[in-house]
């Protein structure tokens, strides 16, 4: 069952009373089922629509724009390699063509043990440390071959298991807002009086 | 032009009113009305894709820019996003206006595909028309453009063509604003942007047709529909829909003298260019080859075809004989399918032969004297304050109505009471729903109306309560108790009857109904059943489909000696009828037509009958001949003549112009109040339950089975129970189960269902497969039955 697991559930409710309509929390949502199950499921997005009382479409619709939202299984460590002006003036192509040789797998592709997905990334804000990499959105920088040989025995070793969760994992220690900090936000159809910052001075 | 001086300026007379000019021409607008609704009514066309004005406004496609002056200059906006203001200066057609738009329609058209020879669109379509009135005149783009897979189909009726899609958001707003079934939306949202359902979930709205009808590109576009032929090969004409009581109007256009589509007409009052699936799409069972095309004998076992002069001599030879024993021996069934002319054509035989004993109703109704008391239009009800269901499920009986209450409840913040005894397509949308078990309603609409919180509501101003037969399980008479409560405590309150047949209002004014106390339907059928009734004719009447208590329908059936059924196709009720007539159908005859809220419009021939069928009243004018009772009547002109000047009801209509557009309302009878007997049904027996029996919208209906893009959307038997009697009862979802019931039991599928409630059942009626009738032995009030798994 790729549906929400129970703590799951109990933690999506925690995150759905936060927002003053239900399917705002939609994309907090999706980040929860992609990390149970490493990528978003068709039962997943229903389960989601189910609990924040939209369509399983419209569901679809809000995860379908998101590049970091997978639809298909991705392997355990994903592996996005910049290929944008600097990386690429420093040998992003020459260490993509090493990736692949290494793991076997086109870019694009997963590995066989659903360990690795190699793909291509765009510019991903390090310039000044081309070529970059990033394993699970977290960042390798100045990647030479040896270096990506390296992590990827480390990864397959389990030797950085504490730096790299799982793909799909956001952070490794999930915060909470405590009930009695919430902040209770409004719905827009029943804010009637203007921000206080406004003092007020204008309308809304 | 009116130039305003800011210092001198006065405040118009009423605020509501906003004075400004387009293209230095004066228009006066409503405050808040956007410029390109203001520009509507005047000579200038400011070009539009995903602007509609049933539709909030999305400024999506940016085809409607404008110009309109600031004090820095004119501003280029887009129309449909800007609302008017007084003194306002727009200019729709200034070289850079001309320009922008140019711009807009080259980037529209840049991916666009331009197979308009092989799209159906084609000839119609805005965009090849806007292309034309407002495009640059040829593209500047050589590029290889975007390509997709050509048609998918979205569901079993509608195809998309992404290439074609312009993504002017008008099929994804209408599914969720208008009829409440986001089931497609944007995916992909960027360069890949693209209409899609959920992966393997069909658009399965009732109401998609509307998306193709709106969709300004050849994107979407429908089964039935599909490649058969070019707009200018079509003829077309306005008429009224009459497959359900809403009376949508519709422009019905064939082609080589076939129906091949109709279009939804925006009128104001009813349903706003809105259509259902099952209106827009069963004209394909008029086209039908198994249509009734001549006269039927019984010859033996057999139906032997003859001409019409043996078959009226036949009908009418039966008749006089029939007559001749005993007046009550003669009873007509039947007549809410034709027009109010044809109704009024049969009413006048049955007065000159003296037959009392006729119902356009077929059991499953609400008495006549409902139309008696304070009655409400569609308008009315959807500006009422509080809106009171004691409906069935309008989704599935009556959908554009459903559209129009949702709408209510939606925008104008109407609140919804609904008592129901099952979840409705309009619970969501209600403001409170409560729940009863079927035969105590009128304890709970009194217990409900009572409290505090509902008394404030109530007296927030009108009360509008819409009653049907929400059971066909139950005795009528639990729902006009329920009224008679709802009267009790808002005695001011109105009522917007909603009986489905098409013309059932109509039938029933034109004197189809009982006469001089008689019994109704089930009266007559009972009657036929203890041998009392020698010849039945029923008028377009399918007994042994409509009725719920079959049983009755086949022994009554049994012992009729002489059967004479008028009707367009062979069914299950008149497969063994002496006499079988073949009647003219939808789009193959004129006349006038009323709807649930007493509106008579006219209904149009766009058509050929098909053989050598007849409109109903022509066949009563030829009986009434062959009778020897002559009726009088020698043209559809007469009759209708004679309607309006002897039925009071039909007297606005006497002007046959008045039935065109929006229609005319029927006088209104003097409104008597309603009070009821406090009668309540038996409590249910723990280990049994409670049986809701009610329609969908896709049911085995002639109409829907002869159509053949309906029919396979059509469901399976299944009887359907909470989730927790399902665990109760110990069998898993789909699995076969015995239903029993007094003595006889059928063998169905089981299903889960969350809005049914506990102790209750529901099963939708004439569905395909397994024949659930049998167990609707309606001798008492209400129906409960044991379910058990089978070992």
């Amino acid at each position: 069952m790729s549906r929400l697991n129970d703590t799951n559930v109990k933690l999506a409710r925690e995150i759905i009373a936060r927002y003053p309509r239900p399917k705002s929390a939609l994309i907090p949502l999706l980040h929860l089922s992609q990390e149970q199950n490493g990528y978003i499921t068709r039962e997943a997005m229903q389960h989601l629509g189910e609990l924040v009382g939209v369509t399983s479409a419209e569901v679809y619709g809000t995860a379908s724009f998101y590049e970091m939202f997978k639809f298909e299984p991705v392997g355990k460590y994903l592996i996005n390699i910049c290929g944008t002006m600097s990386c690429a003036l420093m040998g992003a192509e020459e260490l993509m063509h090493h990736a692949e040789k290494k793991l076997g797998v086109r870019a694009g592709g997963t590995t066989q043990d659903g360990m690795f997905t190699l793909a291509h990334a765009e510019c991903q804000a390090a310039c000044t440390e081309a070529p970059t990499l990033q394993v699970n959105y977290r960042y390798r920088l100045r990647v030479t071959p040896a270096d990506l040989d390296n992590l990827i025995d480390n990864l397959k070793a389990g030797k950085l298991n504490d730096e790299f969760p799982a793909h799909g994992v956001l952070a490794k220690v999930r915060q909470t807002i405590p009930a009695e900090r919430a902040v209770g936000a409004k719905a827009p159809e029943d804010v009637t009086e203007s921000p206080a910052w406004l003092d007020g001075k204008a309308a809304l | 032009m009116t130039i305003v001086d800011p210092i001198k300026e006065q405040a118009p007379v009423d605020p509501n009113v906003v004075n400004l000019t387009i293209n230095d021409k004066p228009v006066v607008a409503r405050k808040g009305e956007l410029i390109i609704a203001a520009a509507d009514r005047t000579d200038d066309f400011i070009p539009r894709f995903c602007y509609h004005p049933r539709m909030s406004p999305v400024g999506m496609c940016r085809q409607c820019l404008v110009e309109v002056e600031t004090p820095r200059g004119p501003m280029m906006v887009v129309s449909c996003m800007t609302p008017v203001a007084e003194g306002q200066v727009v200019r729709t057609a200034t070289d850079s206006v001309k320009k922008a738009q140019e711009g807009v329609l080259e980037l529209l058209l840049a991916n666009h595909p331009l197979d308009c020879p092989v799209c159906d669109k084609g000839g119609e379509c805005p965009l090849q028309d806007q292309a034309f009135s407002h495009g640059p005149g040829e593209s500047r783009f050589v590029e290889e453009k975007r390509h997709y897979e050509k048609p998918i189909a979205i569901s079993d009726i509608v195809y998309l063509d992404r290439e074609r899609c312009i993504l002017c958001d008008r099929c994804t707003r209408f599914a969720d604003e208008v009829a409440g079934d986001a089931l497609i939306t944007f995916t992909s949202r960027g360069n890949d942007t693209q209409v899609l359902t959920f992966p393997d979930e069909p658009f399965s709205s009732y109401f998609s047709g509307n998306t193709v009808q709106i969709c300004p590109v050849g994107a979407l576009t429908a089964k039935p529909y599909r490649f058969k032929a070019r707009p200018w090969d079509l003829e077309q004409t306005e008429s009224t829909c009459t497959s359900c009581s809403v009376g949508c109007r519709t422009v019905v256009q064939s082609s080589r003298d076939e129906l091949v589509r109709y279009q939804g007409v925006d009128i104001d009052p009813v349903n706003w260019g809105w259509l259902c699936d099952r209106g827009r799409y069963n004209f394909e069972s008029v086209n039908s080859p198994d249509r009734l095309t001549t006269p039927l004998v019984k010859n033996g076992a057999e139906h032997v075809a003859t001409s019409w002069s043996v078959a009226l001599e036949n009908a009418s030879r039966m008749i006089r004989m029939s007559l001749a024993q005993n007046a009550n021996s003669v009873a007509i069934l039947g007549g809410a399918r034709g027009t109010n002319e044809d109704a009024f054509a049969w009413a006048m035989l049955a007065d000159k032969l003296g037959i009392n004993q006729r119902d356009a109703q077929l059991g499953d109704g609400l008495s006549p004297e409902i139309f008696n008391i304070a009655q409400a239009t569609i308008d009315e009800t959807c500006a009422a304050s509080t809106i009171i269901l004691l409906s069935p499920d309008l989704k599935e009986e009556l959908p554009v109505l459903y559209l129009r209450v949702r709408d209510a409840a939606q925008k104008r913040k109407a609140r919804i009471v609904e008592f129901s005894s099952r979840d409705s397509g309009l619970s969501p949308y209600a403001w409170r729903t409560v729940g009863f078990e079927p035969g105590h309603q009128a304890q709970v609409v009194r217990e409900t109306l009572t409290s505090a919180e509902m008394k404030e509501q109530l007296g927030r101003g009108q009360v509008v309560v819409i009653v049907g037969r929400p059971n066909l399980a139950e005795n009528e008479v639990f729902t006009l108790q329920a009224l008679a409560e709802v009267f009790g405590v808002v005695p001011n309150a109105k009522v917007l009857p909603v009986l489905r047949r098409g013309n059932v209002r109509g039938a029933v004014a034109a004197g189809l109904t009982p006469q001089n106390n008689s019994g109704d339907a089930i009266d007559i059928l009972n009657a036929a059943a203890a041998g009392k009734i020698e010849c039945l004719i029923l008028l377009g009447a399918d007994p042994m489909s409509d009725v719920a208590d079959a049983g009755l329908v086949q022994r009554a059936l049994a012992q009729v000696k002489n059967l004479i059924s008028i009707d367009t196709f062979v069914n299950s009720s008149n497969r063994n009828a002496d006499i079988v007539l073949p009647a003219a159908a939808y789009g193959e005859k004129n006349g006038t037509t009323t709807n649930l809220e007493g509106r008579v419009s006219n209904v149009v021939q766009k058509i050929t009958p098909r053989g050598t069928s007849r409109p109903d009243w022509m066949i009563a004018t030829e009986l009434s001949i062959a009778l020897g009772v002559d009726i009088g009547v020698s043209s559809l002109e007469d009759l209708n003549q004679k309607l309006v000047s002897s039925v009071p009801a039909f007297a606005p209509s006497a002007d046959a112009k008045s039935t065109h557009g929006d229609g005319v309302l029927m006088t209104r009878e003097t409104p008597v109040t309603i009070s009821g007997s406090q009668t309540k049904a038996v409590d249910r027996n723990a280990y049994n339950y409670r049986l809701i029996v009610s329609r969908t919208m896709y049911d085995t209906a002639q109409s829907t089975v002869a159509s053949p893009s309906l029919v396979g959307i059509i469901n399976d038997s299944a009887i359907y129970v909470h989730p927790l009697d399902l665990a109760r009862i110990g069998v898993v979802e789909g699995t076969n189960v015995r239903v029993g019931a007094e003595g006889t039991n059928v063998v169905i599928a089981i299903r889960a269902h969350n809005g049914v409630h506990r102790g209750t059942a529901w099963l939708p009626f004439n569905h395909t497969g397994v024949d659930v009738r049998p167990l609707l032995n309606i001798a008492g009030d209400v129906v409960d039955v044991r379910i058990e798994p089978i070992k």
